[in-house]
């Protein structure tokens, strides 16, 4: 069984929602990548996603743009992230998926790239730029696979909903709100509609990212969806910390 | 009706689910309007009587003498309103903008020539207009920004990333996420998502076009080589679409090659690029084996972009365009060759195919005809000749 599908299985049995972490790989530099990674799972994050750095973020607001930078500063590479997802495994069960441009995956290669994902232990990828209409540029190399595509569900999606839900494992992912990632005051009022419609049509749990900071906003969202996710916040706290861990932790018992 | 989203491997829409629909709704508005006679009439008006068109297209006797071989003409796309073949586009996009009932309009720049032209169309459609440009670009290019500025446009700097013309992109693309509902992107040249390589292009082609029909009235037959420069490649296609079909018109794309394809610093994806995803679209991208996009080089501001159009990478790798690449220095003779021997100055970009056409037309023999898109002027470009040249003011 898929980590992910296991960690939502055991989520829903104790009525509890899903609190996934998006953190910058390689930000400031890969070995605290993995340090991190146990952090948040100290902190109790259910599911952790691994930002691969991209030279043109398109979807992503100012905070993942500078983590990005960092990271390729500091010298991030693909056969390096690889290798520190599998040292991760040897030490943690915890659900791990990539948020990965289509650009990184294509340039890179993408029969490599897929075959490492499936042998480091990732259990899934987000594309931010790979809508339905493009699938099948990758779909071939994961069908059959352990490997989840993560679809992407926003506010303008409407009529694409029922296609975009259709095939979707592991968890779907709902953005909050338009626009790039990162930390907001207030929210589109169409939301909750919208949620409620994506779960209408669909037993795949349903959480929600893009601009959550704050306890209520996770209080507010874990209502209506089976998970939030929070992705800027925690990657300022983290450059914020500059190394001290013990201030991310509290963070996030915080806000969960 | 529909159109193909690829051209060949190239192009799609590799965007974020955000703009799926925004994407379908362009397409299908665009596919509507822009086949009826409305649109036709209103788009040729606007042609004739504000960008002033059909440019001409203009024997260059005495620079064929001095090479003394084919006939060169030069398509003279300077002569437009704005100064080049931008606005040919911007009106296009803006009548389909209003159309569409949108009042805004948000444009990238690089060197700032599509920035004025959008910024023009949004004076004249009363549309309020944002331009994305970069903090470096914004630098080299004052006189750009404060002329946006007179035509009401607001300037918004681009510090991310290397701070150039690939960052306005992401940064355009990026509030076109946040604001579609009301705004209209208006991109520059044939990149990004479909449809904007196809519908840019069917508004550049009137350049084609014309001078299919000019030089039949001149010459009595077509061209042996059509010559233009290839940045995103916008002038390129429009000049060379109509005539993809005729076989015996050989077309060159030059690309900037900056301080020598061998320095690494250069702007030609033909020349060291590799497929990739930038922008909305697969084609041929300067990138690192992670897919990391690298920057450009070139003195051109408008040729330094680490893509090209999706449809130039099809027309590559079938063969029907020949690309090839000018050096900064190469492109600089050949502008000052023109301002000699024509009185012409043209811009840096339009040097580059100038430059290439003047390396071949002593090759050819005297009853062969050239034809140069002159896609710019070069009143722009006077600061960094002059720089260029060791002269300060």
């Amino acid at each position: 069984m898929n980590r992910i599908d296991e960690r939502f299985k055991t989520l829903k049995e104790q009525n509890k929602k899903a609190f996934i972490a998006y953190i910058c790989g390689g930000d400031p530099s890969l070995d605290d990548t993995e340090k991190i990674v146990y952090a948040l799972e100290d902190a109790g994050c259910d599911v952790i996603e691994l930002g691969i750095p991209f030279s043109d973020p398109l979807a992503d607001g100012p905070v993942i743009q500078e983590a990005s930078v960092r990271s390729i500063t500091n010298g991030f590479k693909l056969d390096k992230f690889f290798e520190v997802v599998k040292d991760i495994r040897k030490n943690s069960q915890l659900p791990l998926v990539t948020m990965v441009y289509y650009s990184t995956i294509f340039g890179y290669g993408r029969e490599k790239f897929i075959e490492n994902c499936i042998s480091s232990g990732l259990d899934g990828l987000i594309v931010p730029d790979l809508p339905y209409e493009e699938y099948d540029e990758i779909s071939y190399l994961i069908e059959n696979t352990g490997l989840y595509l993560i679809p992407l569900i926003s506010v303008t999606s409407h009529n694409r909903i029922p296609m975009l839900v259709e095939k979707a494992r592991g968890f779907i992912y709902c953005v909050s709100s338009l626009g790039v990632t990162g930390e907001r005051k207030s929210f589109d009022n169409r939301i909750y509609e919208y949620i409620t419609s994506v779960k209408e049509k669909t037993e795949v749990p349903v959480c929600i990212g893009f601009g959550i900071s704050k306890k209520e906003d996770v209080d507010k969202f874990g209502r209506y969806a089976d998970g939030v996710i929070v992705g800027s916040a925690i990657v300022r706290k983290i450059f914020e910390g500059k190394g001290d861990l013990e201030k991310v932790k509290s963070f996030i018992k915080e806000i969960k | 009706m529909n159109i193909n989203k690829d051209f060949g491997e190239y192009g799609g829409q590799f965007v974020p689910e955000t703009l799926m629909n925004t994407l379908k709704m362009l397409e299908k508005e665009y596919i509507e309007y822009c086949s009826t006679d409305e649109f036709k009439n209103d788009y040729m008006y606007y042609m004739r009587k504000y960008v002033g068109r059909p440019s001409v297209l203009y024997y260059a006797e005495r620079l064929t003498k001095m090479c003394g071989g084919a006939k060169i003409y030069l398509k003279r796309e300077d002569l437009n309103h704005t100064g080049a073949h931008k606005i040919n586009n911007a009106i296009g996009q803006a009548l389909l903008a209003r159309h569409m009932g949108k009042t805004k309009v948000i444009a990238e720049t690089g060197a700032g020539q599509h920035g004025v032209a959008t910024a023009t169309v949004a004076a004249l459609f009363d549309m309020e207009c944002e331009v994305y440009m970069g903090v470096e670009d914004i630098e080299r290019q004052k006189l750009n920004v404060f002329r946006m500025e007179l035509l009401g446009a607001k300037v918004i700097p681009v510090s991310s990333g290397t701070g150039t013309l690939k960052d306005a992109t992401n940064e355009a693309i990026r509030t076109w996420a946040a604001r579609a509902e009301d705004t209209f992107y208006i991109i520059g040249s044939v990149v990004g998502p479909h449809p904007y390589p196809t519908m840019v292009r069917d508004f550049q082609r009137i350049i084609g076009d014309e001078t299919k029909k000019q030089i039949m009235e001149i010459e009595g037959r077509l061209p042996d080589k059509i010559f233009a420069c290839v940045g995103g490649g916008s002038n390129s296609m429009g000049i060379f679409y109509p005539f993809i079909e005729d076989k015996e018109v050989e077309l060159i794309g030059v690309e900037a090659a900056g301080y020598g394809i061998e320095t690494g610093e250069h702007a030609a994806a033909f020349a060291e690029g590799r497929t990739g995803i930038l922008h909305g679209m697969k084609t041929y991208i300067l990138q690192d084996d992670d897919g990391l996009i690298k920057t450009a080089y070139s003195i051109s501001a408008g040729l330094d972009y680490p893509g090209v159009g999706p449809e130039h990478s099809y027309l590559k790798d079938i063969g029907r365009v020949k690309y090839t690449s000018i050096t900064d220095d190469e492109s600089i003779e050949a502008f000052k060759t023109l301002c000699l021997y024509e009185g012409i100055m043209p811009a840096i970009e339009s040097s580059h195919a100038l430059a290439e056409a003047l390396k071949e037309a002593p090759e050819m023999s005297k009853d062969e005809i050239i034809v140069v898109n002159l896609s710019g002027r070069g009143d722009k470009d006077v600061h960094t000749v002059a720089k260029y040249l060791g002269k300060e003011f």
